[in-house]
């Protein structure tokens, strides 16, 4: 989508027979110099940042090595620092919160693209965008004052009762915990999902759609079985963004995990993610060893979310150009 | 007879995968007025006068405003938006206007990794340069902070509208004899200024409820701040605080500025939106 613009054609003959002087004199080099002052900046700001995370973390990457990330003691007073705790619960929160939000957002992208009306499929959207807009602190509220609850009181009694014989759901329900993080993230990341997808699947020619159902399918099974696996790259696509949201979701995350750095195989536990133990604790860090492991664990995030977001905009970009491809062919 | 049967079961499929679907998008949606509904119930019971215009009350006693968080956020978004939208702005006719293809993806794909970044890491960052040198938290750490948020926000697509006026209008401008940069400035800017200026208000939007970045750099405080170079309270991080407390009274004001969060927000989005949609000023080419 970028290629028309890189040569402005209208540029090229005019500018092109001038001379540099005539151009400084009428601003343009000015102007190209300045602006490019700007857009370099944008680059340097974010060599800066991976930079000071690096030199930030010097002390702990030292003294720990690589056991930085395998173990999984926090303890400040002892000075001893272990990640795997906080990677555990960023992992396990995004993954319920895929595990909820994926059928759902794939579903109402569906319903969005494939059955609505243009005209409620925009409405739906435009309410879609708001949702995406909401703050992550009014998501932790509403964590903090009905989530936690009706998990306490009703939805983590039943799981156990039904599902109790699985490592997942036993133990005592707290209400706050991994489960109820992953909840929240789900309602977060919801809209991404539907917005991205419902993209995607707009952009499937649509003689795909009626090939399928000429052939005799049923409208879902045009759908299910055509539509869904030609977008499927931009769907993985969406989704991806969706997890690089959720691991690098601070505030609605930090007010209902428990902020306690554990290691466990129930969904009811309360525990810890690498971003809600740095929004907890590093105001509050003293020493320069307790700061800087925080530090490091904001680079191992950094790390996570850059790979991701890296996959997800490839995924996204190879569905829409098949799209364009075959719908011009 | 069989075919028959397994049609009909094809077509039952059909019908209820579908209605499952629409259920799945009208939860989604209704979610957003849940929390409308709820942030109004609770919260503007609990909204007054005095939320606007007092100090907090001192801790146990019940009472008393966010008026020092209203005006922090304040400070704090305008510093932001004077960080933010002019490297955005200034970045995107760079890109849109002048550059090749190579400088053009490293700049698009540091914003992309920029807008990726997790918003505490940002904090981190701002926290790094600017508070650990000076030993103080500050409204200026903040509003940088959120003012690095908006950079990539504003880039990008402020650069999508630049792309999108349609080139006879750039050729006519330099058929006239205008130089490139007036060509930009009298002509190109003002045909998606509708654009542009959606692109910055849906990125004060975003960072006005970011609470994550302020944790450590712009801190909180209960008193006002003077100047920029204090530490200042500010709603979303006033919300996370009261919301965690553990006094009946603050969870009140918890919800009483999210709702009034909420509300700005929503209204910077759907003015944002509307403007562009009232007349798309740049046809799409």
């Amino acid at each position: 989508m970028a290629a028309p613009s890189t040569t402005v054609p209208s540029a090229g003959p005019v500018a092109g027979s001038r001379s540099f002087f005539s151009r400084l004199r009428d601003g343009d080099e000015i102007a190209r110099l300045v602006t490019f002052l700007f857009a370099a900046w944008v680059v340097f700001l974010t060599l800066v940042i991976v930079f000071e995370l690096w030199q930030s973390s010097v002390l702990p990457r030292h003294k720990f090595g690589f056991a930085f990330l395998r173990t999984s003691v926090w303890d400040p007073v002892f000075d001893q620092f272990g990640a795997l705790p906080f990677i555990y619960g960023t992992l396990v929160t995004s993954a319920v919160a895929l595990v909820i939000a994926v059928p759902f957002g794939i579903g109402a992208a569906i319903f969005l693209a494939e059955l609505a009306p243009a005209r409620v499929s925009d409405t739906l959207e435009f309410f879609i965008d708001l949702l995406a807009a909401v703050p992550s602190v009014i998501y932790g509220v509403l964590g903090i004052f009905i989530i936690v609850p009706a998990m306490r009181d009703f939805i983590e009694p039943w799981l156990k009762e039904t599902l109790g014989f699985l490592p997942l759901f036993k133990g005592p329900a707290y209400g706050i915990g991994f489960l109820t993080a992953g909840m929240v993230l789900a309602i977060m990341v919801v809209p991404y999902i539907i917005s991205v997808s419902r993209e995607v699947l707009l952009s499937v020619p649509r003689d795909q759609r009626e090939a399928a159902l000429a052939l005799g399918s049923t409208r879902w099974e045009s759908t299910w079985k055509v539509v869904v696996p030609f977008a499927r790259t931009g769907i993985m696509g969406s989704i991806f963004l969706a997890l690089a949201r959720a691991l690098g979701e601070t505030m609605a995350v930090t007010m209902v995990i428990g902020n306690t750095p554990l290691i466990s195989a129930s969904l009811f536990s309360p525990g810890d993610s690498i971003a809600s133990v740095v929004a907890s604790q590093f105001k509050e860090a003293t020493g320069d060893l307790y700061t800087q492991s925080l530090v490091e664990l904001g680079l191992v995030l950094f790390l996570l979310t850059f790979v991701l977001n890296g996959l997800a905009r490839l995924l996204i970009l190879l569905t829409s150009r098949r799209g364009a491809g075959t719908a011009h062919a | 007879m069989t075919m028959n049967g397994q049609l009909r079961w094809r077509k039952l499929v059909s019908n209820f995968m579908l209605t499952m679907t629409g259920v799945c998008a009208l939860v989604s949606v209704s979610v957003l007025f849940f929390i409308l509904g709820y942030l109004v119930y609770n919260g503007g019971a609990s909204i007054n006068w005095n939320f606007f215009t007092k100090l907090p009350a001192p801790v146990g006693e019940t009472g008393g405003g966010m008026a020092n968080a209203i005006v922090g956020s304040a400070k704090l978004l305008l510093l932001a938006t004077l960080v933010g939208v002019p490297n955005g702005f200034f970045g995107a006719i760079y890109l849109a206007e002048f550059s090749g293809s190579k400088i053009a993806f490293v700049v698009r794909y540091a914003a992309d990794l920029l807008n990726g970044t997790p918003s505490i890491i940002i904090g981190i960052f701002a926290y790094a340069i600017l508070v650990h040198p000076f030993n103080h938290f500050s409204t200026y750490a903040g509003g940088f902070a959120l003012g690095v948020m908006m950079i990539p926000i504003t880039l990008r697509s402020t650069e999508e509208f630049l792309l999108g006026v349609p080139r006879a209008l750039r050729e006519g401008a330099m058929a006239l004899g205008a130089s490139k940069w007036k060509t930009i400035a009298t002509v190109i800017v003002p045909a998606a200024y509708r654009g542009i200026l959606t692109a910055i208000l849906l990125a004060f939007a975003r960072v006005a409820g970011e609470t994550a970045p302020l944790l450590f750099t712009a801190l909180g405080n209960r008193y006002w701040s003077h100047g920029f170079n204090e530490p200042t309270a500010s709603l979303p991080v006033m919300i996370y605080t009261y919301a965690i407390s553990a006094y009946d009274d603050w969870h009140r004001q918890a919800w009483a500025a999210g709702l009034v969060l909420l509300a700005l927000v929503l209204i910077i989005n759907i003015i944002a939106r509307s403007i562009l949609a009232r007349g798309i000023s740049v046809p799409r080419s």
